[in-house]
């Protein structure tokens, strides 16, 4: 469980993080999306007290971070994957954290098991992996002290396609046994396949929140035809509210069935006829966003 | 939302919430200084330099000189010199490695880390002085077998001197650390800040009077002799304060506002 409350966090003239509110509920994917410089790790270090917030409150299970006695049992956090002494081999990285939570050594063992890093790979030295491989330890170390809460920033970021699989069903599985999990992303197919709710944020502000679902409800039906001006007429004609996609196709705020009706009617020949939501949170995310997505955060 | 999803109550029994001891910590962070190859390879420098300078003298010194003493005084110079350093990369490299991320997520308390590495280089100062010992025994020892002086002249009070010497310098290395926390900063701040001040010192004679209490290496130049009188002594304190506590709480300050990123 993660409350955020009211956080706003200012380098001087910059807000980089503006008034941002959220909650995230166990047995929930919270996908946390935004244009780089929109706020997401800010607000993510400000919820693991690694930065203080000029205003505005976040809680971990009912608690302040800081209050936490042995935050690594409640929280796994992984905020950048190259942020560990790179002089260090992958098991030394976990013992240490085992340690100093104080979970059992065997655990090391296991984590390394679920994230896929072999015993070879966990002799190496951390400055020798690769950012997939970094993005595994990453992942290790926040399931080390078997928490109910992950907090996870760009954890995608450097896996291949199969790791991508691997993660969302790490997370899906972590989430559907009752953990919290909020995850920030710019790669939108990957947070849209895994999470239950979304967040978007541009410029520092929150400027979409809610379930995946209603957030993409909207977003209509993509079709194309073997003749293009023809379906745009029938459209038309049809009183459906259609915006031309850049290759030749239609987004249609519509069922499907209602669109190829249409066609049907007209007796147009389809080349295509889909629910545009694949594409459709890409399109949510850079109207939503526009505008902010040149803004860097300056600190 | 599935039906596991009920949500636990916020004290699990499940979730150990203890916070891990000081002395957790600090075994933890002595653990670091020799589980990288930088650390190991430091550690293991300053300790052959030591040796190699037993060795020399064995055949350089008169025979006379060859006693507890003798070898006991320059086999604290490179512990001196480079344990500092070891302290330094112990709370620099949280930040130039940037595990200070991973650090201070699983110990939000950040004066507790800083506490337990400073306890951990202590007992790494309070190590090499046994270390220096065990060289200079060796070195004893050694020169007796070959016809030096051999003499087992130490005073117990030049033990605690050695200690006392390796703890300003380790602490003062880490009060720098804690203060800059930056790694080639605090090495170069650590070895020349000193040594500029003693140069100014000795060129301003205005300078020379506050020098007598305010320079380490003026300070600390009683403790490789044998007695310390209440005078040294508070002089040693005086300028132990300028350069090791002032730092120390200046840069626990920093350390504890800092963002970490």
């Amino acid at each position: 469980m993660i409350m955020v409350e009211h956080l706003i966090k200012r380098y001087g003239p910059h807000t980089v993080v503006d008034n941002v509110s959220f909650h995230c509920e166990p047995g929930t994917v919270t996908g946390f999306l935004g244009p780089n410089g929109a706020g997401k790790s800010t607000t993510m270090r400000m919820i693991c007290g690694l930065t203080p917030p000029t205003d505005g409150s976040a809680t971990v299970a009912g608690r302040l971070y800081r209050q936490l006695p042995n935050p690594g049992r409640e929280i796994g956090v992984l905020l950048d994957a190259s942020a560990q002494h790179s002089g260090r081999t992958g098991r030394e990285t976990l013992a240490l954290a085992a340690t100093t939570m104080g979970v059992d050594r065997s655990r090391v063992a296991e984590v390394l098991d679920l994230v896929g890093l072999n015993a070879v790979a966990a002799r190496r030295r951390v400055g020798a992996y690769s950012l997939g491989m970094r993005q595994r330890l990453g992942l290790a170390l926040a399931l080390l002290g078997d928490p109910r809460v992950l907090i996870l920033d760009e954890p995608a970021n450097g896996l291949d396609p199969e790791g991508i699989y691997w993660m969302r069903g790490l997370l899906r599985d972590f989430a559907d046994r009752g953990g919290t999990v909020l995850l920030s992303s710019h790669l939108l197919r990957e947070v849209e396949a895994v999470a239950d709710r979304l967040l978007v944020i541009g410029g520092g502000r929150i400027v979409a929140q809610g379930g995946r679902d209603e957030l993409l409800a909207d977003t209509g039906t993509l079709v194309r035809a073997r003749d293009s001006h023809a379906l745009w007429l029938t459209l038309q004609r049809a009183a459906l509210d259609a915006t031309a996609d850049t290759n030749g196709g239609f987004v249609v705020h519509a069922e499907p069935g209602v669109v190829g009706q249409a066609a049907a009617d007209a007796g147009l020949v389809l080349t295509e006829l889909r629910p545009a939501a694949g594409g459709g949170l890409e399109q949510l995310f850079l109207t939503l966003t526009a505008g902010a997505t040149t803004k860097e955060a300056v600190k | 939302m599935t039906m596991t999803a009920e949500p636990t109550t916020e004290t699990d029994s499940r979730v150990a919430a203890v916070r891990p001891s000081i002395a957790r910590l600090t075994s933890i962070e002595l653990r670091k200084l020799t589980d990288t190859r930088a650390g190991r390879w430091l550690l293991a420098t300053i300790g052959l330099i030591a040796v190699a300078i037993a060795v020399v003298q064995l055949f350089v010194l008169d025979d006379a000189e060859q006693t507890f003493t003798g070898f006991l005084a320059p086999s604290l110079l490179p512990v001196g010199l480079l344990l500092p350093v070891v302290g330094i990369l112990s709370i620099t490299s949280e930040w130039t490695q940037r595990t200070a991320l991973t650090t201070y997520a699983l110990v939000p308390h950040r004066e507790r880390v800083v506490l337990a590495k400073l306890a951990a280089v202590v007992l790494a100062a309070l190590a090499s002085v046994l270390v220096s010992l065990a060289v200079a025994a060796a070195g004893t020892l050694a020169a007796k077998a070959t016809g030096g002086a051999g003499s087992w002249d130490g005073e117990w009070a030049l033990v605690l001197n050695a200690a006392v010497i390796q703890l300003v310098n380790v602490l003062m290395g880490a009060a720098f650390g804690l203060l800059l926390l930056n790694t080639p900063l605090a090495i170069v701040g650590y070895l020349l800040l000193p040594t500029v001040w003693s140069i100014l010192a000795a060129m301003i004679s205005a300078l020379q009077g506050p020098a007598n209490w305010l320079d380490t290496s003026i300070t600390m130049e009683p403790l490789y002799g044998n007695e310390m009188t209440a005078g040294q002594w508070g002089r040693l304190a005086v300028s132990v304060l300028a350069w090791v506590a002032v730092p120390l709480v200046a840069g626990l300050l920093r350390t504890l506002r800092r963002e970490v990123s």
